[in-house]
């Protein structure tokens, strides 16, 4: 029974672009998707090592601007007068890039940044994720600036002879959203069950005893922000080639706070816990959005926010989990190791 | 060199709002631990209640001015007591988290009772710019130069000069001991983010009057306050303020001379340098307050 549940979820997901005809709930299930994803490769990083990035946007956003711009092409000219030019490339080979380059910005502020630790990081992720929003603004040769870059092509997948499909519907979006997702969601759970998983949980839940037994803290840190960092970038690319128009917006620190709200109420450290959240705080506009202006949503957001850290820190899924006295082994673990384990300050 | 001179000078000001600010957030951050994310809602706070009493309601400037520095003092503690004292024994990115429901709420409660429009304050400063030298400047901005140098002296003598500021550094070296000691530890926290939260709202309700005020204006006031608490070092008074200064040249620096599409990025490359080659902070030899 327990072993079929995911199966019958995703069954249940998988079918419905057959009976839901409504464009705009197809949308809302489709960013929904994406934000999921993002929400899975942050909760990577803060559930199974404890490192609160809230500076992940930028690595969706970074995804984002490299497809569309693989795929648009671009013209700029660098400092002492070298210029570069791009011609367009196939869009598959700019979720791929797209993915790889946000992927090695999460080598490099992970190697740089974990030198610090708690609140500290957590000011040196905001400060990179800011700095490359203003950077998306200011380059206009390359990005546009405000004005955005449009005509991003839809992402099309196909070989020479046996011909071309283009992910241009929302069905087809629907569909490529949801294999990401569950191919994130393999990924992550692969990793966390694997001897690397452990070592970030020990991380975690003591740093200076899981060095005692000689984990390698930067490496493993290093890496779980590598691969953090490159899922954001693929669903930050799935964005832009889905909505064919990016802004530097999708740089906003609000956003950072959605996937933070998601994976937080779902439960972190969980492996469903993305997913509820994600699927919770997707649809709460989609049901607000008649009765309350985009402000009293959002003060929603933060009044809910604070509740479930008031009333289930640990998030719903572990709460569910623990109702009906489901329990795998990781979360076994996690219950005999309360986070008030964690009691460096942020000196 | 008039233009450099007049940066200096735009720095100066900008300097000691930045100043309030960082001695604001770095007291709540050193003695409670608590990294507020609505530091910079208190300091829109402060400038909306300006708006509210002086235009609104006609009140004398000046007084508006006091009066939103204690309503930022009841709103800390307000704060302080629903959201905070029930998660005294959380750790500290939970605490993190509430904060930023609280900046969440607060920004778009802003945003739903005065609008995207921004608004401004009239003063009772004469329009015509002082002239010294080759230098101009404004009556207002000269006021609140030395407004805000006037509560920074106010806040390191309360610290230092005050039973209530030694029990403050008390608590800040060791709390359990603080305790033990007779202070009243939860009372001290509280004064503290009121403190803090006031100094917040001092620093918005000045520069509410200089530039225009809008419900994003907090948004870049709290990640700004934390560049000055990392830059000064934690806990230390002396350190925000030359922190504040620190940044605020930065901003003019490289507004005037870089590009002013990025001078909000200083702030930020200022944090990263920081903490990457320095993080104990410019100044602090070792974790103090005062």
């Amino acid at each position: 029974m327990k072993r079929l549940f995911p199966w019958a979820v995703l069954l249940v997901f998988a079918s419905v672009p057959l009976w839901l005809n409504d464009p705009y709930l197809l949308n809302a299930f489709i960013t929904t998707g994406v934000f999921i994803v993002a929400a899975m490769s942050l909760n990577l990083l803060l559930g199974y090592t404890g490192q609160l990035s809230l500076g992940h946007v930028a690595f969706f956003g970074i995804g984002a601007y490299t497809s569309a711009l693989v795929s648009l092409g671009f013209d700029v000219e660098l400092l002492f007068g070298i210029r570069v030019v791009h011609e367009p490339w196939p869009v598959w080979s700019g979720f791929i890039i797209g993915t790889l380059v946000a992927g090695l910005f999460g080598y490099l502020v992970g190697k740089l940044s974990f030198r610090v630790r708690d609140a500290y990081f957590v000011i040196v992720s905001i400060s990179f994720a800011e700095v490359t929003r203003l950077v998306a603004l200011n380059w206009v040769e390359l990005t546009q600036g405000p004005l955005a870059l449009t005509s991003i092509p839809p992402l099309t997948l196909g070989l020479p002879g046996i011909g071309y499909f283009d992910f241009y519907s929302k069905q087809s979006n629907y569909y490529l959203v949801l294999g990401v997702l569950v191919i994130s969601y393999v990924i992550i759970s692969r990793l966390v069950k694997s001897r690397i998983g452990r070592a970030m949980v020990a991380l975690k839940e003591n740093e200076s005893l899981a060095v005692s037994v000689g984990i390698d803290v930067t490496r493993y840190l290093v890496l779980a922000a590598v691969i953090s960092a490159g899922m954001a970038g693929a669903a930050g690319s799935l964005y832009a080639h889905y909505l064919k128009i990016i802004d530097p917006d999708v740089f906003l620190f609000l956003y950072t706070i959605t996937m933070v709200i998601m994976v937080v109420t779902g439960g972190k450290g969980t492996l469903a816990g993305p997913i509820v959240g994600g699927l919770i705080f997707g649809f709460i506009p989609v049901i607000a959005r008649s009765f309350a202006a985009p402000e009293v949503q959002w003060i929603l957001y933060g009044a809910f926010m604070i509740l479930i850290l008031f009333v289930l820190p640990q998030g719903i899924v572990p709460a569910i989990e623990k109702w009906f006295g489901v329990s795998n082994e990781a979360d076994e673990a996690r219950q005999n190791t309360p986070s008030s384990a964690k009691t460096q300050d942020a000196s | 060199m008039v233009e450099f001179g007049q940066h200096i000078i735009n720095m100066l000001i900008l300097g000691s709002t930045y100043a309030l600010l960082g001695i604001g957030l770095t007291l709540i951050f050193g003695i409670m631990r608590i990294v507020n994310f609505a530091h910079g809602e208190l300091y829109a706070f402060g400038a909306y209640f300006v708006y509210l009493a002086a235009m609104m309601l006609g009140i004398n400037f000046f007084i508006a001015l006091l009066l939103a520095i204690v309503a930022g003092c009841l709103m800390g503690a307000l704060i302080e007591v629903t959201l905070l004292r029930p998660m005294r024994n959380a750790d500290i990115d939970t605490t993190m988290l509430v904060m930023i429901g609280a900046m969440i709420i607060m920004q778009n409660t802003e945003q739903f009772i005065w609008g995207g429009v921004g608004k401004s304050v009239n003063t009772p400063f004469p329009q015509a710019p002082l002239q010294v030298g080759p230098f101009f400047l404004s009556w207002l901005s000269l006021f609140v130069f030395f407004a805000a140098l006037g509560l920074i002296g106010a806040t390191y003598l309360l610290i230092n000069r005050t039973k209530l500021g030694k029990a403050m550094r008390a608590t800040f070296q060791d709390r359990d001991t603080a305790s033990l000691m007779g202070v009243n530890v939860q009372a001290i926290y509280m004064a503290t983010f009121a403190i803090g939260s006031a100094l917040a709202a001092a620093a918005g309700a000045l520069l509410g009057a200089v530039y225009v005020i809008t419900p994003q204006m907090g948004n870049l006031a709290a990640l700004k306050s934390f560049a000055i608490v990392i830059l000064g070092g934690l806990g230390s008074i002396g350190g925000a303020t030359i922190g504040g200064f620190i940044l605020a040249l930065a901003e003019e620096m490289g507004a005037g001379y870089v590009s002013s599409g990025y001078r909000d990025a200083m702030g930020f490359l200022i944090i990263i340098a920081v903490l990457l080659f320095r993080p104990t902070g410019l100044f602090a030899r070792k974790e103090r307050i005062g």
